[in-house]
């Protein structure tokens, strides 16, 4: 449980941040320069806001009011750099055990070979950072943090420094340590694919404020929140369940809250929880259910609400059984078809638009179109 | 031509234990000095520096003079030493080292505060979100970053109180056995009439000496540069 309430002002800019998270992985989600790691600086303790209060777990990081400031070394929150920033005198078996020195009697230690083996860097363990590549620095660096035994870990674009294939290698093991290590996580990205793969909580932050706080797919799925996160298409995201493959047709069948989905073979085991990012220019609106259409996915909804983007666009925000999606289509369309909010529609996706992509082949101008993704989750 | 008279020997062995004592003796000042220059800000900082860098251009003279009026049997700190402590520096091979060290400090002080300058405040940074507190991240981080820069510094106050003249002899004069360290003595050599041969003789023993001094700390500072680099 974390409690963020903060006020600080650097030259000319402004940070006024408040918002609650709970479990899981936190994404601080925003264009760079939105005031992201100024704000995980100050949990760390590596700044001191002008005025505020930050509590985690039920106890006071710093409060101004009431004169509280643990330093940084005593808050017990562990941070994961963008560079890393290994010790570059010492192994990283040394390295990994920096941090549970001074942790000893605080808290029960995590113990070094469970961390070794969740991040996979047993044969590094005597070797010295100057020879490990991007990613395992980065690999090393998450498990350093882990054995401080922290309460809260936060991570600042921990991926940003590294190429895709990097990204690839590490991002299972994010998945794994956002799923088995029982530390909440503070993750700081401008990747609006690693959010979606990542987050269970998104903090859409954007000059110096939080704009939106909720689950991925509820921010993911409000068009008027595009704008302020960067130049990124909007996509709503979908939780699903892999549900049967058919080998004959090589395609897939995913169910969720919203009904069936139809998707190219995927290769993973039935049950499997994902999430599907799918773009608003992908979505085809109809009135009633189309017949004698090539596209295999037909999905019932409610229009509800209509967000004008450009000259000549709309972003239209639809209910799907609890889930959003977003559909973007002309204005001209949308007064034809008579789209108000409330009104049923018929959402049409066409399976080849969702293509198995490996997220980390997404670099920085693939995120700016991304398509329809999957994500464990 | 090596036939070394016991008095030459005597300023051999004089000079090394001088360079060792100064060497040794102003290492905890130096590193405070350095982490003071390099980290501190305070006002008059320009000032501390200035003074530290003092000896290096004032003529040596000067500083033993100086050091004469300050720490001599009548000096206010000299009296006061000797009084509390016994410690009396005024013609004693003490005196010897207190002077080199002083000779030798500006060196030592900007080697150390180079290095220092070097060390990425981020990974002081990151030690401490790691649970260490100032002292341990001085001790586990900065202090072994630092360690090629402390080596440094150190040969060149051992060199540079090998070489040291001006302010020892100012200082603490020339006394055989106490103060008559081998630069003292190639001096006296050459001043006596048929001294020539043992001038030369302790010339050749200076050139030995700095020399493994410098190699010495070369290889010692490319093993520990090899270490910090991390590979």
């Amino acid at each position: 449980m974390l409690e963020v309430d903060i006020a600080h002002r650097l030259a000319a800019f402004e940070l006024d941040i408040h918002f609650r998270t709970g479990r899981g992985l936190t994404a601080l989600f925003g264009r760079s320069g939105a005031g992201k790691t100024s704000v995980v600086n100050a949990i760390a303790g590596l700044i001191r806001p002008e005025r505020g209060r930050i509590v985690v777990d039920g106890s006071v990081l710093i409060d101004t009011e009431r004169g509280i400031r643990v330093p940084a070394h005593r808050r017990r929150v562990g941070y994961v750099f963008q560079e890393g920033r290994l010790f570059p005198h010492l192994t990283v078996r040394q390295n990994l055990l920096f941090g549970r020195w001074f942790a000893r009697d605080s808290a029960p230690a995590s113990c070094l070979d469970d961390v070794v083996d969740l991040l996979g860097i047993a044969p590094l363990l005597e070797r010295r950072p100057g020879r490990l590549s991007g990613g395992e620095k980065q690999r090393v660096a998450i498990g350093r943090a882990l054995l401080a035994s922290p309460r809260l870990l936060l991570m600042d674009e921990p991926l940003a420094a590294l190429d895709a294939g990097r990204k690839d290698e590490i991002l299972p093991y994010l998945e794994r340590l956002r799923d088995q290590a029982s530390v909440p996580i503070v993750y700081v990205s401008h990747s609006v694919a690693e959010v979606t793969r990542l987050a269970n909580t998104i903090v859409l932050i954007s000059d110096g404020r939080v704009r939106a706080v909720g689950p991925v797919q509820e921010v993911m799925g409000r068009a008027e929140l595009y704008p302020l996160a960067g130049r990124f298409e909007a996509g709503a995201v979908l939780a699903v369940r892999v549900a049967a493959h058919d080998a004959r047709w090589r395609l897939t069948e995913l169910t969720g809250a919203f009904g069936k989905l139809m998707v190219p073979l995927l290769d993973a085991p039935i049950g499997t929880a994902l999430r599907v990012r799918i773009r608003a220019r992908d979505v085809i609106l109809a009135l009633t259910p189309p017949i004698g259409i090539s596209a295999l996915n037909v999905l019932a909804g409610r229009v509800e609400a209509l967000v004008p983007i450009e000259e000549g666009a709309l972003e239209v925000e639809l209910r799907l059984g609890g889930e959003r999606l977003l559909a973007r289509v002309t204005r001209r369309s949308g007064e034809a078809l008579g789209l108000v909010p409330g009104r049923q529609v018929f959402a049409v996706i066409k399976t080849v638009a969702i293509d198995r992509r490996s997220l980390g082949r997404q670099d920085e101008a693939a995120d700016l179109d991304d398509g329809v993704e999957f994500f464990e989750g | 031509m090596l036939d070394f008279t016991a008095d030459e020997i005597d300023a051999v062995r004089l000079s090394l234990r001088v360079a060792f004592w100064a060497m040794l003796g102003s290492l905890p000042f130096g590193l405070a000095t350095a982490m003071v220059l390099a980290r501190g800000r305070f006002w008059g900082k320009t000032l501390l520096d200035g003074v530290v860098h003092l000896p290096l251009v004032m003529p040596p003279v000067v500083t033993g003079y100086l050091l004469l009026l300050l720490l001599g049997r009548h000096g206010p700190l000299g009296r006061f030493l000797a009084e509390s402590f016994g410690l009396v520096f005024a013609f004693r091979w003490t005196g010897a080292a207190l002077a080199s060290a002083v000779m030798g400090f500006p060196l030592m002080v900007r080697a150390i505060r180079l290095s220092l300058d070097a060390v990425d405040c981020r990974l002081e940074e990151a030690a401490g979100t790691l649970g260490a507190g100032r002292a341990f991240v001085f001790m586990l981080i900065t202090l072994p970053l630092i360690a090629p820069g402390i080596v440094a510094g150190m040969v060149l106050s051992f060199a540079r109180s090998l070489g040291e003249f001006g302010a020892t002899i100012t200082f603490v004069s020339n006394i055989p056995g106490e103060t008559r360290t081998v630069a003292s003595a190639i001096y006296t050599l050459t001043q006596t009439p048929g001294g020539d041969a043992g001038a030369l003789r302790l010339t050749l023993v200076s050139i030995a000496l700095s020399l493994v001094a410098l190699l010495a700390a070369d290889l010692l500072a490319r093993r520990i540069g090899r270490r910090i680099a991390g590979e």
